[in-house]
């Protein structure tokens, strides 16, 4: 393959915002959108073709004889050299997964530059204030997150990582002039960088004892020239470098475990578990395509990426997929459990991202070879797949009701139905595909799960089915409280909500239609997690008849049995759900506090961290160190004081001090001399 | 009586010792000026006649002085130049009154 396409897929979004960025301001507001929108529509177009070319091609580079899907790195050239042993490359990798998430970013985040063109302006057509930096950043943002994806060592991962950090914090601070978005892009940024501390520190581990970054050389064997087959034998061999060599235990795990675990906590940080979460409701204060793109479909999937991308070596190490597991498990039923209370739209969308997130690690978490062929990671990938899309189909209704009625809380909604009937429907759309509806996207992802799950441990298996109904649950809760419950009366001289413009409602039907069909592609034999395909042949009913239908019906009733309690809760106003409040006060209070989480970790570092310890240290610098600097300077300032009257300007007083000392000088030099 | 060094040195000290009583002493510039000027020519004459004395053949004492002689005339130049524009500024040439130049 030529390098060319994927060359000009990285590029293209870092020339867009350097364009829009140092030349945004002189250009009207409409042109920097068009251009942004077009640039990416471009990115898109090649991402695809590249992705269809990796899949469907049949090239050898990309598939073998024994139609395994094999890593291919198109170019991967030094970036960085230390050393003869020690280089930082920056590359792109061509696999299943990188090749999915390419189709996933690009689609959604064009959707968003389109979606932005309309969001980003009031009902009078006035654009917001910085329209053009806000193209920028999210040029920036899609350059470093395909930097993400396609990256060919955990080095370059890294460095993207950092960057869609960066960018994510820019765009949730977006209304920098708000104190709340201001704060809450610090959380975000300062909760992610702690996270990525642990990153940081896996990675060197790692590389210390293996001494290469380069993912294939953790996963795969060379198969050709820049073709990699995943194969057991080069993560065995890394196991055995941390077993024979005088890698130490340490703290009761081994080197790899740690390496694995403390990886897995910069994905953590990124992807939002438990307990390093706190950041991901309060992002909803960026703009919500931003929202849409970055906290709902994309940048927080990488946690879960990069443990798909060292997924082999993963297997190495029970404990660290124990450890996803139970974090994943863990943090979906936390999650699940706040949604059903929050009153602001987002908020409750972004905790249904959260439990969602929690799904695919958990999936990981569960996925072993034996149990049909790793089924938890060819799931994980497809609910990412699917997850991406029916949540940034949400996220961007949401922002049609926010732009629409002026605030996010589901109270100055109720009844829209009648106003806003394209995105009720894709609302709908959404709400039955992440409850898991056949045939709706969610339906086929989470099920594949919830059977892997089952293959796992039954504990598990109830406990993520628990979820899913949760999930079913409180999505239904916030479909009825927005669109049907009792209308809000339009007061004198006031429109009625309506429907977007276009460039608004166009994604949200694109995203609704991708929602209901996405289901049917037969990811089993594009995406596993050593190539192989699942299925001998297949077609558009795949997925449908290679369901377990054990397991696929009790999900089924479960979610219709959710959809009932809420429909019978919330459809029309009733003292049911206050009823329900009022019986379990303590739960109802502690899920709506969010567990006291943030309280948790307000008193941690404020009362702990900054009382405790930074203000002696703090009191120390300034008044023993200080206080020294201080005294030498006062010190020389009174002496200088009593001296300076010597220099009086005088010249006479002068050469009578230099006669005498000549004089003294003289004398001296003459009793030595005698 | 033999004409030795003494007899050009004494009156070179004497020279030199009135022109430091008086520069220390006058407060007007000018008086200052011609001070030092007296100190200046004590020193040429030490030159000459060192070289008088010591270094019969040699020339470097006396053209030295002749230097310092040239040097002197303009040194003088530059301070009579700085007198007047103190006095164009103050209209007083008395040393006691230029003492700007402190701290």
């Amino acid at each position: 393959m030529e390098p060319v396409i994927p060359i000009i897929i990285l590029a293209l979004p870092l020339a867009m915002f350097l364009v829009l960025g140092l030349c945004g301001h002189k250009m009207a507001h409409r042109t920097a959108g068009i251009l942004g929108t077009l640039g990416m529509g471009v990115t898109m177009v090649l991402a695809y073709i590249t992705a269809f070319t990796y899949f469907f091609s049949g090239a050898p580079e990309f598939i073998n004889a024994e139609g395994v899907r094999l890593q291919y790195v198109v170019f991967n050239p030094e970036w960085l050299s230390f050393y003869k042993d020690l280089a930082i490359k920056i590359g792109f990798l061509l696999d299943p997964i990188s090749a999915l998430l390419l189709v996933v970013i690009t689609t959604i985040s064009f959707m968003v530059h389109l979606y932005s063109n309309g969001y980003m302006r009031d009902h009078h057509g006035v654009w917001e204030t910085g329209f053009q930096r806000f193209y920028a950043f999210l040029s920036l943002f899609s350059f470093s997150m395909l930097g993400l994806v396609v990256a060919t060592n955990i080095f370059q991962m890294y460095i993207f990582w950092e960057l869609v950090g960066a960018s994510s914090y820019l765009l949730i601070g977006f209304y920098y002039t708000k104190p709340s978005a201001v704060s809450a892009s610090k959380k975000a940024f300062i909760v992610t960088r702690f996270a990525d501390l642990g990153f940081l520190i896996g990675i060197l581990i790692l590389s210390f004892y293996t001494g290469t970054f380069e993912f294939t050389d953790f996963t795969s064997v060379n198969v050709g020239k820049d073709t990699f087959a995943i194969d057991m034998s080069a993560p065995t061999a890394i196991l055995a470098k941390f077993t024979s060599s005088p890698a130490p235990m340490f703290l009761g795990g081994s080197v790899l475990t740690w390496a694995l675990v403390l990886i897995f906590m910069g994905g953590m940080g990124k992807s939002a578990m438990m307990p390093l979460h706190i950041w991901l409701p309060d992002a909803m204060e960026g703009p919500t395509p931003v929202s849409a793109l970055i906290h709902a479909a994309t940048m927080v999937v990488a946690g879960v990426y990069l443990v798909a991308r060292l997924f082999p070596l993963y297997l190495m190490e029970e404990t660290a997929l124990n450890i996803i597991t139970v974090v994943g498990a863990l943090t979906a039923f936390y999650a699940a459990m706040v949604a059903c209370t929050q009153v602001d739209i987002k908020r409750v969308l972004a905790f249904s991202t959260i439990s969602q997130i929690a799904f695919m690690m958990v999936s990981l978490g569960v996925a072993r070879p034996e149990f049909h062929h790793g089924l938890g990671y060819m799931a994980g990938m497809f609910h990412l797949f699917t997850h991406a899309m029916f949540k940034a189909l949400l996220f961007l209704c949401a922002g049609a009701l926010i732009h629409a009625i002026g605030s996010n809380d589901y109270t100055a909604m109720h009844g829209l139905r009648k106003y806003m009937p394209i995105t009720h429907i894709s609302f709908l759309i959404g709400c039955l595909a992440i409850a898991g509806i056949i045939p709706f996207a969610g339906f086929f992802s989470k099920d594949e799960i919830l059977t892997a799950v089952f293959g796992h441990s039954i504990f598990w298996y109830i406990w993520m089915s628990a979820v899913a109904g949760l999930t079913a649950f409180y999505m239904f809760r916030l479909y009825y409280l927005i669109f049907w419950w009792k209308e809000h009366k339009i007061p004198e001289g006031h429109h009625a909500p309506h429907d977007q413009p276009w460039t608004m409602t166009l994604p949200l039907v694109i995203l609704a239609i991708v929602s209901c069909v996405a289901g049917f592609v037969p990811f089993g034999n594009l995406v596993t997690w050593n190539g192989h395909p699942m299925f001998e042949s297949v077609n558009f009913f795949t997925n449908l008849t290679a369901l377990d239908w054990s397991v696929a019906a009790i999900s089924l009733s479960v979610a219709v049995i959710a959809i009932l309690i809420a429909t019978v809760m919330y459809k029309k106003e009733n003292p049911l759900p206050d009823k329900m409040k009022n019986a379990l006060p303590r739960l109802w209070d502690w899920c709506y506090h969010r567990f006291y989480w943030d309280e948790l970790y307000m008193f941690i570092t404020h009362k702990i961290i900054f009382g405790c310890i930074c203000k002696p240290i703090a009191w120390f610098d300034r008044h023993i160190i200080d206080g020294t600097m201080d005294g030498f300077a006062w010190v020389t300032q009174r002496l200088s004081f009593a001296i300076r009257g010597l220099q009086s300007g005088n010249i006479q007083f002068y050469v009578w001090v230099y006669l005498f000392g000549v004089v003294l000088l003289g004398a001296i030099t003459a009793i030595c001399l005698l | 009586m033999e004409l030795t060094i003494l007899w050009y040195l004494i009156p070179s000290l004497l020279m030199f010792c009135c022109g430091v009583y008086g520069f220390i002493t006058r407060k007007n510039m000018i008086a200052m000026l011609i001070s030092l000027e007296l100190m200046l020519n004590a020193v040429d004459i030490n030159f000459v006649v060192f070289n008088r004395f010591l270094f019969p053949g040699e020339l470097e004492g006396m053209f030295f002085t002749l230097f310092a002689i040239a040097l002197a005339a303009a040194e003088t130049a530059l301070a009579i130049a700085i007198i007047i524009n103190v006095f164009r500024i103050s209209e007083k040439i008395d040393v006691d009154d230029v003492t700007k130049m402190k701290y």
